[in-house]
């Protein structure tokens, strides 16, 4: 054996060849650090849906008081912009139809009369259900308005709902969405930098150059391996930068325990990474089995739409998801504060996955048939 | 026949080095020549000479960045699309495409070039018998041997008579069978087609061929004319020296080429040593070197012409690429760690064993039953055709590839089981040079070095030597290396560790006379120093260098022993040099074996 | 040369990048096989709408008009409420996942109640802002028809007076279910991953291995080359359209208010641009490696992100939303939401098709640019 010291220099020299292999270029540079930057910022103000603008547009055909006031209510949220008053309703489809108003307000004949008389008065609301999250949040907005209106008239339930949201007292997504992307963004790079790191050698043929040298496959796996979880936490760490700093979200956990998190998540990501690279024979290969990969990993994630809304089968493979715990450790950590005991589980299935995949990757290095 | 097909007038071009705060490189610099029409011209010179970008320029794909250059009578700079429309052009790496069958690129090629569908059968036919591809239209290009694959090539761009066949460098990395093969084709649609061939090479018996020699050296014309025009430059200087029984032809070689002041150049050759003599060489001085060994003077040939070209240019512009390394000899600093040959048992236990080897592909049986064994110390030469399983045997003997069938001992161990300290005793060269080409040399020498376990002090200091030993810019990027330049930096890598064993996979490829000749004299001054080498080849002449060779094809063993005995097997047809030796071989073992299938 | 010799060099390289195509298996399971598991997961696996969200109710006070007033939660498809004792329980269950919510009934809630003065406490997890937003809609809403029961039987008296009802309808999305936008949003995602995926490495690949050299030197021209790489992955992209519509039609039951013919031209038209994308990532940075994270990075995430496939372009900021509209996705987006959901609506199909027609012939232009054969 080797002393610990020489074995040590040897992975050390591989790490570096990597990451200069990586980073020299000053083009492969920009394209690994620049687009985390670009990205979070982005899509930290892009990916909302919290809704600050709806355009509507208002058929008031009882032009009273009363309908009246409620429209300058709705005006008077800021979120509401009306953009046509109408005339008929021979008017709404355009302006539906078209996108330039979200929904339409009518106000019918009897508005003000029914009122007046004590009695409900109905307001129609159309709305344009082409993106029906975005037609719930603006219904959900004019009941409270509505409602706001109703008690003014004299309306007091006998019961009242005091409602606190923790975490995130607000409801603002980009809470939700942004800590998710410190883990996502970060993972598709590396799990396509580890994937293309052995089979780009293969092609270029500098890995038989490296099989003959004394290195064991486990150092050879410490030495692919670490670079692409290394540039993976860096990435992490710009985006993490920008949601604490730029959009200045709290955090309410311990940050070693997030970067606790993250690496094991990361190498796991890496794990799977090079196992594609070790089976692929080309570059070409290696990003397309990434990317048939990458795809269910994302969308079975709990990135966009919760994992418990998903079919019972499909949870089930979501245990073989890194990006599934990664996400849910970093929204844990980051906004509700949990402490390791709460997310002890999520590093289970994270865990075992790199004890799997890096493994196998380390073993197919050498035995990939040609 | 005097019509010129391509002028050129002061032609210059120049690349932005790559690496920080390099300028710019010239490749050409103010290049005037003329070339005819209906003949074969060649252009020959040391690497960075710019035969690649000159041929580039001819076929369109770089502009000049001044000067004047007329293809076929048209500005090639002007109206690119005009001159590839006519011409033929094989670069040095032929983009075959290796997904698609031989049959299917010929008719690529075809249907680009618009080759009528009835003049395609007979050309494809014409083109499939030349090329002896006839059986192979349906295997995947990237299935044939490396030979086949130039041959498909040629193929390709001759799918069409063009009006100029431009030729970069055809025959590297080809054995002399199918180079042989590729120069039949040319010389006959030279002869019965009156094509216009220029072709670039770095094997001057293949410029001896051609009707009107460039001899090109950084950027420009250091001497032209026909071949016999070009020999009489070496005319009296050329002798052969007879060795000694006692003396290898290699040792005298060596200290022939360690004496720069009265020796030109040196190569052993079937048994003797050619050399040329300085011009002012003192006669005494000379005997004194030959230490007894009677030497006969001998015909001049256009290799000598071009090794004085080469050295009188370095006595007017200075050092050239490659110093005389006469410091190499009593230098035993390359030597193995371990030490050379220790004493004992060990002494004598060779340092390979192969005994009834066999690799199988599935159906196909690449290595068949082959033994042999390599002495400590031996230059152990694997010759054999493209695709005869020499890369094959090699993978298997570095462990890079399991063995079907049959025992394997590499320092005493099977490399494919031992553990990896192992193959810390083995340096490792593979064909094409594998480096980090976006890694700089010193980064690529500190990966190797540090892979291997050297560092800090040590691993400076032998990093420092290498620098100096193979002449190496540390900061020039690799892959912008020229070949010469990038088998230097794989040697130095290969050698960094000190192995005691060196595996060398068709080193030479690609590469000058030049660089071949100190590349030679570093290999045997290693094996001096108790290195035991395996190195294939297909420059058969570098086969003399070697104490035994081993010739292979489709996966036997044809022959094996020294150079002289090899010869001797080949017969009268084969006895002068090892070129026909080599051919003969191969012919007489596939006659066997094509009269055995046929009984 | 001749028109002749244009057709006969394009169905020469036509027919070997389709010869390649096939003979790498890869291509042909990213090609035809990523789609149809994008389809069964956006059919079956995603979905935004709410169900059987955990809530805890702690019964602080467990007198009959409480469990009345509470038994709305039951039997709704949208919640399962967990019955505790205490609020540190509830809170645990919060902390490790196990509940969205907690609606709290407090100690004095019957006798506030009698009083007009009841007060509930809904706590929510406002990690998944969008969630927890469904979930307060939903127990409201059931703990407001409890309380209306309630009043029928005069346990609880209610003012009669004047006030505004609302009369709420969604066009196109009656049902208002998330599968409706969704299924349109996939062939958008299938065509611009197609795109950034297959053709991203095509011409880098010939630069890395050298083919490019001799195919340069022929009558070929660039704009044949271009035209070459992207027929038969056209072809593809044609079978993976098929697929999606076939899927949104019988399988998700989508309805498709737009013409076919109009749907299928503008997906086509898409498909184009989206492959003349990868074709010019591949043609610029000549490099596979680049490529392949260029390509990852302009096509999958901003499709999802930035065109307006999931979050409303309404929303965000102007500067975004200009980012937004140079993607040639959010366009198609737009184009396709209306197609399906609305119909025929001419004007948007007619500016985002000039739009989308704009791009496929700049992208191709400028991808010929890049194979202007020439090697400095």
């Amino acid at each position: 054996m080797p002393s610990p010291i020489t074995y040590l220099s040897q992975v050390l020299a591989l790490i570096r060849k990597e990451m200069l292999a990586i980073l020299k270029d000053p083009a492969s540079r920009a394209l690994l650090f620049a687009p985390a930057l670009i990205q979070s910022l982005l899509f930290g103000y892009g990916a909302t849906y919290d809704l600050t603008h709806v355009p509507y547009a208002a058929l008031d055909q009882s032009r009273s008081a009363a309908s009246t006031e409620l429209l300058a209510r709705l005006d008077g949220t800021g979120v509401f912009e009306r953009v046509a008053t109408l005339d008929h309703s021979g008017q709404i489809a355009g302006q539906i139809d078209s996108g330039a108003a979200l929904l339409v307000i009518v106000f019918p004949g009897d508005f003000a009369a029914r009122l007046a008389a004590g009695r409900e008065a109905p307001l129609q609301v159309i709305l344009d259900g082409r993106n029906s999250s975005t037609a719930g949040a603006a219904a959900a907005q004019i009941s409270a308005v509505v409602a706001a209106f109703n008690a003014k008239l004299g309306n007091r339930a006998p019961l009242t709902i005091v409602r606190r949201a923790w975490f995130n007292p607000n409801y603002e997504s980009r809470w939700n969405l942004m800590p998710a992307l410190i883990a996502t963004l970060s993972m598709l790079q590396t799990l396509l930098l580890a994937a293309l790191s052995v089979a780009r050698e293969r092609e270029q043929g500098t890995f038989d150059q490296l099989l003959v040298t004394p290195l064991t496959p486990l150092q050879i796996l410490i030495g692919k391996a670490l670079p692409s979880i290394l540039v993976g936490l860096v990435q992490s760490t710009i985006i993490f930068l920008i949601i604490r700093f730029w959009f200045q979200i709290p955090m309410n956990g311990s940050v070693w325990l997030m970067y606790l998190g993250l690496i094991s998540f990361t190498t796991a990501a890496v794990g799977i990474g090079l196992s594609i690279s070790a089976v692929a024979l080309t570059m070409q290969q290696a990003m397309l089995y990434t990317f048939l990969v990458m795809m269910p990993l994302m969308l079975l994630s709990g990135l966009l739409t919760p994992v418990r809304t998903m079919p019972e089968i499909l949870q089930v493979a979501t245990y073989v998801n890194p990006l599934r715990f990664g996400i849910d450790l970093v929204r844990r950590v980051y906004l509700e504060g949990a402490t390791f005991a709460d997310i002890a589980f999520d590093f289970v299935p994270l865990l075992a996955m790199a004890a799997i995949t890096l493994p196998l990757a380390a073993w197919l290095f050498r035995h990939r048939l040609n | 026949m005097t019509t010129p097909t391509v002028t050129v007038e002061d032609l210059r071009k120049t690349f932005d080095a790559a690496g920080a705060g390099a300028g710019r490189v010239t490749a050409l610099d103010g290049l005037t020549l003329v070339a005819r029409a209906g003949q074969l011209t060649a252009l020959v010179g040391p690497d960075g000479a710019g035969k690649t970008t000159l041929m580039r320029i001819f076929a369109g794909l770089l502009r000049p960045d001044s000067g004047k250059i007329c293809v076929l009578g048209i500005d090639v700079a002007l109206d690119p699309q005009a001159v590839q429309a006519r011409i033929g052009y094989m670069p040095q790496r032929f983009g075959l495409y290796e997904d698609l069958s031989v049959q299917e690129n010929l008719d690529l090629y075809a249907d680009l070039h618009g080759v009528p569908m009835a003049e395609r059968a007979s050309r494809f036919a014409r083109m499939l018998d030349l090329t002896d591809m006839a059986r192979f239209t349906g295997r995947p290009a990237g299935k044939l041997s490396g030979g086949m694959k130039q041959k498909l090539g040629l193929a390709c761009t001759l799918v069409r008579a063009p009006d100029l066949l431009l030729l970069d460098e055809p025959t590297v990395g080809v054995d002399p069978l199918s180079r042989r093969d590729l120069w039949a084709i040319v010389q006959q649609l030279v002869r019965d087609e009156g094509l216009s061939v220029i072709v670039s090479t770095a094997y001057l018996d293949e410029a001896e061929r051609c009707t009107q020699v460039f001899v090109m050296d950084r950027g420009r014309l250091l001497a032209e004319g026909t071949p016999n025009a070009l020999k009489t430059r070496a005319k009296g200087l050329t002798y052969t020296a007879m060795p000694p029984a006692d003396l290898p032809a290699r040792d005298l070689q060596a200290r022939l080429i360690d004496a720069p002041r009265l020796i030109v150049d040196a190569v052993p050759m079937a048994g003797n040593v050619r050399f040329i003599r300085q011009p002012d060489a003192e006669a005494a001085g000379l005997q004194d070197l030959l230490a007894g060994a009677p030497a006969e003077p001998r015909g001049e040939d256009l290799e000598d012409a071009f090794m004085m070209l080469l050295h009188q240019r370095e006595a007017v512009a200075g050092p050239g690429p490659i110093p005389p390394d006469t410091g190499l000899a009593p230098d035993t600093s390359l030597a193995p760690a371990t030490g050379p040959a220790p004493a004992g048992g060990q002494a004598g236990q060779p340092a390979i064993v192969v005994r009834d080897l066999v690799r199988k592909f599935g159906d196909f049986t690449a290595v068949a039953s082959t033994s042999f064994e390599v002495a400590r110390g031996e230059i152990f030469g694997l010759l054999g055709p493209n695709g005869a399983g020499k890369t094959t045997t090699f993978r298997m003997l570095c462990g890079l590839l399991p063995a079907t069938g049959g025992t394997l001992l590499v320092a005493g161990h099977d490399l494919r089981r031992a553990r990896a300290q192992a193959r810390g005793r083995i340096g490792y060269v593979a064909q094409k040079f594998a480096l980090y080409g976006a890694l700089s040399v010193r980064e690529n020498l500190e990966f190797f070095g540090g892979a291997y376990g050297l560092r800090g002090k040590m691993l400076r200091a032998r990093i420092g030597d290498a620098l100096e030993r193979f002449d190496l810019d540390p900061a020039a990027q690799s892959g912008q290396l020229p070949a010469g330049y990038r088998q230097r930096l794989a040697m130095a890598t290969g050698l960094l560790h000190q192995p005691e064993i060196l595996f060398l996979d068709e080193p030479t490829s690609g590469i000058d006379p030049l660089a071949r000749r100190a590349f030679w004299r570093t290999i045997t001054a290693l094996a001096h120093g108790g290195v035991t080498i395996v190195v294939t080849t297909h420059f058969m002449e570098e086969a003399e260098y070697c104490d035994r060779i081993a010739i292979q094809d489709a996966g036997r063993m044809l022959a094996i022993g020294t150079p002289r005995e090899v010869r001797a097997m080949a017969g009268p047809s084969g006895s002068h040099d090892m070129n026909s030796a080599f051919i003969a071989i191969v012919e007489q073992g596939r006659a066997r074996r094509d009269a055995k299938s046929a009984a | 040369m001749t028109g002749g010799g244009f057709a006969r060099r394009l169905a020469a390289l036509t027919r070997k990048e389709t010869r390649q195509m096939l003979r790498d298996r890869s291509n042909l399971v990213v090609g035809l096989l990523l789609p149809l598991v994008l389809i069964l997961l956006f059919g079956y696996g995603l979905s935004f709408d709410v169900k059987h969200a955990r809530i805890a109710v702690v019964l602080e006070d467990s007198s009959p008009v409480t469990l009345n007033a509470v038994a709305g939660l039951v039997g709704s498809q949208y919640l399962d409420p967990v019955w505790l004792q205490s609020m540190p329980q509830a809170e645990a269950m919060i902390r490790a996942g196990e509940a969205d919510a907690i609606l709290r009934v407090p100690n004095e809630f019957t006798h506030d109640l009698a009083g007009g003065n009841g007060r509930l406490q809904l706590i929510l997890n406002g990690v998944d802002s969008t969630t927890a937003q469904t979930i307060e809609g939903y127990a409201s809403g059931a703990i407001a028809n409890a309380l209306e029961h309630l009043a029928d039987r005069r346990d609880v008296r209610f003012q009669d007076s004047a006030s505004v009802g609302i009369v709420q309808r969604i066009w196109f999305n009656e049902a208002a279910t998330s599968t409706w936008f969704l299924v349109p949003g996939l062939i958008v995602l299938v065509t611009t991953l197609i795109g950034a995926f297959l053709t991203s490495l095509l011409i880098a690949r010939e630069w890395e291995r050298g083919t490019l050299e001799a195919l340069f030197v022929t009558p070929v021209r660039p704009m044949e080359l271009t035209l070459a790489k992207l027929a038969p992955y056209l072809v593809i992209g044609m079978i993976d359209l098929a697929m999606c519509l076939l899927a949104a039609k019988f399988l998700f039951q989508v309805p498709m208010r737009g013409a076919l013919s109009i749907i299928v031209l503008a997906s086509l038209l898409y498909l184009l641009v989206s492959l003349a994308m990868g074709l010019w990532i591949s043609g610029i940075t000549r490099n596979q490696f680049a490529a392949s994270q260029v390509a990852l990075l302009v096509s999958f995430l901003p499709a999802i992100m930035l065109s307006g496939f999931v979050f409303d372009l309404r929303n965000v900021p102007v500067v975004i939303r200009w980012v937004s509209q140079l993607l040639p996705a959010t366009h198609f987006m737009s184009l396709i939401k209306t197609l399906f959901m609305a119909g025929n609506y001419w004007p948007a199909i007619l500016q985002s098709c000039a739009i989308l027609a704009a791009y496929a012939i700049v992208l191709i232009w400028a991808t010929q640019r890049t194979l202007a054969k020439r090697l400095d």
